[in-house]
């Protein structure tokens, strides 16, 4: 059993994806999917729940791997990985949640070049071993999440006048703007803005 | 991890075999539901757009190079309506797929919105209820309409600030119409040559077998089309 | 008819629907990149070369292979390993062939791997189901208009360079909010074609 400290230690290792090393706000990771998908806030739940889905098996496999892979082919063996990893995720997703399939489109296969997966793969699985990997997967994955939600639920709101698809009837008169491109810059700008703020206090 | 060329090659290859293999069985495994999830789809949808029935029989089309499906749907051995599965790929962002109702007398039920990529807020709403495009079209015959948006000079009311997608529906909603009129030319004289690929024969078709008012109808949707086309 | 005019799939890529400032594909490089207008053009070039040799590759790949064996599901992961063969293979003839062209795009190559627009584009292509010919107009005109948003954003942040931002603002928030503005512009393009 970890001591208590270890696991002070594990937690860290979490929360530190949403706060301080959160993949949007702070590392300016992985933009496209960040504006592409988050026109409403499920949308952009979802998308973060399939990027998170792929980081933590790639940064275990990754992780369990790292010592046989010669340094040379490091970065094509990963990418082989991820790409595995992603097309597993779209079958599963085409199978199971159609719907969102759909709505998500090519965001999903392109999941294998967010510079996050990639980015975690070499700073962190190709470091540690495979449970502080995954949990370095699982903070990050939940980092993004977040902000893709939160993003979502701003644009959805001000767009179309509802979250995550409960519209409160007032739709016709939001400035459609923030559903559109446009939107999503000056929305994830602004909010940007606000987390420096915040991180300066 | 040192190189050499004989370890990156077995690394690199060990790994993508492996992959390669998971992904094959992912895809052995997912296969099924993913079938089974279109066909929930495609019959949800005919639900959506037919009255009650209980059978339904599927003929495929190919109507101006697109592929069109008419699920002609029937019940206790009469027919109650057509669904046709049609396309276009003049949307804003590509292709859109619409499920069209007709019942057994041409006129549209419901339309079903199965896949675009439109616009947010803008060509999406052509999948909401209520949507001018549908309201324009609802309970008519599309062969009585002038089928074109009321800024082409048509019948058909656009969805706000989406004039390209509201063509594409139009476009695909003419194409359903001539895929319609095929299957019932075909239903009524078997010898008709129904199975026309183009626009222009499938008028020909219907008008050696409708009587006079469809067949103007068919000729005037026909050009409309054709108008339709040169707009874009 | 149901061709699809070259002229509007130009057009549709460069300005309606840029890939960048409308369909949110490349965004990395274009806030990376883009500070000066030279190294934006360079990065634009590096682009469309890449993608043009994509297209035809990965093409005739889902053409030949893919498609014939029943495996479109590889697609995600042949694509990307092409890709990033690709980009491997440009660089060392580069090297060999023209040392004063590889001067130029060489520091943008390796980037390009990751650059989603190309995967992206390279995947679109075929789910728009377009002919050989038209995948290749379709990219080239795509990585045009990458770097048209690419070469316009820089000019843009050279002048913003010398204003006086306030300091949360600094960095990506406004270039992003910047980047806003000029999408806003460009939907003015919608319903050119």
């Amino acid at each position: 059993m970890p001591g208590k400290e270890a696991t002070m230690n594990k937690l860290k290792l979490i929360l530190k994806g949403i706060i301080r090393e959160n993949p949007t706000f702070v590392l300016v990771l992985g933009m496209c999917p960040t504006l592409g998908t988050t026109t409403s806030a499920a949308n952009g739940f979802g998308m973060g729940v399939a990027t998170m889905s792929v980081l933590i098996l790639s940064n275990i496999v990754i992780s369990l791997i790292k010592n046989l892979i010669p340094d040379k082919v490091r970065i094509p063996a990963f990418i082989v990985v991820i790409a595995s990893f992603v097309t597993v995720v779209q079958m599963l997703m085409q199978a199971f949640v159609p719907a969102l399939y759909a709505t998500l489109g090519v965001f999903i296969p392109l999941i294998v070049v967010n510079c996050i997966i990639l980015g975690r793969a070499e700073a962190f699985a190709s470091k540690n071993n495979a449970f502080d990997s995954a949990l370095d997967g699982l903070g990050i994955g939940l980092g993004f999440t977040l902000s893709l939600t939160v993003i979502g639920t701003i644009r959805e709101l001000l767009g179309s006048g509802s979250v995550f698809g409960h519209s409160f009837g007032i739709g016709d008169y939001m400035p459609l703007v923030f559903i559109l491109a446009p939107g999503g810059f000056l929305v994830l700008g602004y909010l940007m803005v606000l987390f420096n703020k915040l991180a300066k206090k | 991890m040192k190189s050499s060329l004989k370890n990156m090659v077995v690394v690199l290859f060990t790994i993508t075999l492996i992959s390669s293999a998971g992904v094959g069985y992912v895809n052995m495994i997912t296969v099924e539901p993913i079938a089974a999830a279109k066909a929930k789809a495609t019959e949800a949808a005919l639900q959506a757009v037919l009255p009650a029935f209980d059978k339904t029989e599927t003929t495929d089309l190919t109507i101006d190079e697109l592929p069109v499906a008419v699920h002609t749907a029937s019940k206790d051995g009469k027919v109650v309506g057509y669904a046709v599965e049609s396309m276009t790929r003049k949307g804003f962002n590509g292709l859109i797929r619409l499920m069209v109702g007709f019942d057994a007398g041409g006129r549209v039920l419901n339309v079903n919105v199965l896949e675009q990529s439109e616009t947010p807020g803008l060509g999406t709403k052509m999948t909401e209820e209520g949507n001018p495009l549908f309201a324009s079209f609802k309970g008519k015959d599309p062969g009585e309409m002038k089928l074109s948006v009321k800024k082409d000079g048509g019948d058909v009311d656009a969805l706000t600030a989406a004039t390209i997608s509201s063509r594409a529906y139009v476009d695909a909603m003419s194409r359903a119409y001539a895929a319609y009129k095929q299957t019932v030319g075909d239903a009524w004289d078997g010898a008709s040559g129904a199975t026309a690929t183009s626009g222009a024969t499938k008028t020909a078709a219907a008008g050696t077998s409708d009587d006079s008012e469809d067949t103007a109808a068919a000729g005037q949707m026909g050009d409309d089309a054709r108008k339709g086309g040169d707009h874009e | 008819m149901e061709q699809i005019s070259y002229f509007a799939i130009v057009v549709g890529a460069i300005l309606v629907n840029n890939v960048v400032l409308a369909q949110f594909l490349g965004i990395c490089p274009f806030l990376g990149v883009s500070s000066k207008v030279e190294t934006s053009l360079g990065m634009g070039a590096a682009v469309t070369f890449v993608m043009a040799l994509t297209a035809v590759v990965a093409w005739s790949i889902q053409i030949f292979i893919l498609d014939p064996l029943q495996i479109q599901y590889m697609q995600t992961i042949v694509f990307i390993l092409v890709i990033a063969a690709l980009v491997q293979m440009v660089e060392i003839i580069l090297k060999k062939l023209s040392p004063s062209l590889y001067q130029a795009l060489g520091i943008f190559l390796p980037l390009i791997t990751t650059n989603c627009a190309v995967l992206g584009v390279a995947i679109l292509m075929i789910q728009k189901e377009y002919s050989l010919l038209q995948s290749v107009v379709y990219s080239v005109s795509t990585a045009l208009g990458f770097a048209l948003a690419l070469v316009l954003f820089a000019g843009i942040r050279e002048r913003l360079e010398m204003e006086d931002v306030p300091v949360a603002f600094r960095g990506t928030p406004i270039a992003l909010i910047t980047a806003g503005i000029l999408a806003m512009a460009f939907m003015g393009f919608s319903g050119l074609v």
